[in-house]
C-alpha cells in the first residue's frame, strides 16, 4: 500500500497513541470524523495496521530485569527447530521468539523479576529446551521505539 | 505492588486493548465503577502506559528485517550519546536497545529488499560514530511476537 501525507499523520498519531477515539484523533489532525473513520479502515483493510498493544512498565508491574538472548542450537534439521520453537513458545516468561539468520539461530527477549529469578528461569527452562546449544545473555538497560519511515 | 485484581484486568487488557469498562468489569466480576478507579490507579502509578498501534511494515513493502548488534568504543567517553543521537536520525531504525553484556547496542531495522538495507547499511549504518563491532542477524519468522508479560 502507498501512503499520503494524511495516512502518514493518522498513522504517527495512533502509533504514539492508540487510545484516543477516532473524533479525537480527526479533531486533532483538522479532519472530519468521517474521513478519518474510512482511512483507518483502509489502513486496517490492507494490512498496514496490525492491531494493537498494550503499553506497561515492566518495572512496575514486577518485572525489573529483561534479557536478549542469542541461542544457537546444538542439533538442527526440521524436527529440531518444530521441538524447539514449540517448547520455547510456550514458556511465559519468553516475550519473544525471533528466528534469524546469522551468529545464532533464535533471537529471544525474557522477563524476569529481578536477576536471581532470571538465574533460574535461564537453568530451569531455557537451558533444558531440546537442542539448546551456545547461549548468549545481554541484559537490558534502556529501550526506545522509533516511528519509523512514516 | 499489583494484587489479583490489578493483573487480571492487565492480563485482559494485554489480550485485548480495546476492551472497554463494563466489559471489564463483567469479566472480573466487579462494578464498573470499582474498575475506573482501579485503571486510573495504575495509571497514576506509571504501571499502565496506554496503548499503541501496530504497523506491520511488510504490508509497507519493507520485507527485510535485520537485527543490528553493535558493540562501541568504549575508549571514547561519548560513545554511548553521540551513537545514539545520530542512530535516531536514521529513519529505517524502529527499535534502539542498550545493554550490559558483550553487545552494547541493537538496533531494528527495516528495508524493502535486500539491495535497499545494503544501501542503507552502508550509507547510514556504518557512518554511525563510535562502532568497534558489528553484527547482524536476519529476521527469517517471528515464532512468537506479543511481547505480553507473564502477570
Amino acid at each position: 500500500m502507498i501512503l499520503d501525507d494524511l495516512d502518514r499523520m493518522i498513522l504517527r498519531a495512533l502509533v504514539a497513541n492508540a487510545d484516543q477515539s477516532t473524533t479525537q484523533l480527526a479533531a486533532r489532525l483538522g479532519l472530519s470524523q468521517p474521513a478519518t473513520w474510512r482511512r483507518i479502515k483502509r489502513l486496517q483493510e490492507a494490512g498496514v495496521i496490525a492491531g494493537r498493544r498494550l503499553q506497561l512498565d515492566a518495572a512496575k508491574a514486577g518485572f525489573g530485569v529483561t534479557v536478549f538472548l542469542g541461542v544457537k542450537l546444538a542439533t538442527k534439521g526440521r524436527v529440531s527447530l518444530e521441538d524447539f520453537e514449540r517448547a520455547v513458545g510456550a514458556i511465559p516468561e519468553v516475550q519473544t521468539v525471533d528466528h534469524v539468520l546469522g551468529l545464532y539461530d533464535y533471537r529471544l527477549r525474557v522477563v524476569a523479576r529481578d536477576l536471581a529469578d532470571f538465574e533460574r528461569v535461564l537453568r530451569r527452562r531455557l537451558m533444558t529446551l531440546p537442542g539448546v546449544g551456545n547461549v548468549e545473555a545481554n541484559v537490558l538497560l534502556s529501550e526506545e521505539r522509533r516511528p519509523g519511515p512514516l | 505492588m499489583l494484587d489479583e485484581l490489578d493483573r487480571r484486568l492487565l492480563r485482559l487488557l494485554q489480550a485485548d486493548p480495546g476492551r472497554g469498562v463494563p466489559d471489564l468489569a463483567e469479566a472480573v466480576g466487579s462494578t464498573p465503577a470499582r474498575v475506573t478507579r482501579r485503571l486510573d490507579q495504575l495509571r497514576a502509578a506509571g504501571v499502565l502506559l496506554g496503548s499503541r498501534t501496530l504497523i506491520d511494515w511488510r504490508a509497507l513493502g519493507y520485507a527485510v528485517a535485520v537485527s543490528l548488534r553493535i558493540t562501541l568504543d568504549k575508549t571514547q567517553s561519548r560513545a554511548f550519546d553521540d551513537f545514539l543521537a545520530a542512530a535516531r536520525l536514521v529513519p529505517e531504525v524502529i527499535e534502539i536497545q542498550t545493554f550490559l553484556g558483550r553487545v552494547d547496542v541493537r538496533l531494528s531495522l527495516i528495508a524493502r529488499d535486500l539491495a535497499d538495507y545494503q544501501r542503507i547499511y552502508r550509507e547510514q549504518i556504518l557512518e554511525l560514530p563510535h562502532i568497534a563491532d558489528i553484527e547482524a542477524l536476519m529476521t527469517v519468522a517471528t515464532v512468537k511476537g506479543d511481547e505480553s508479560l507473564p502477570l
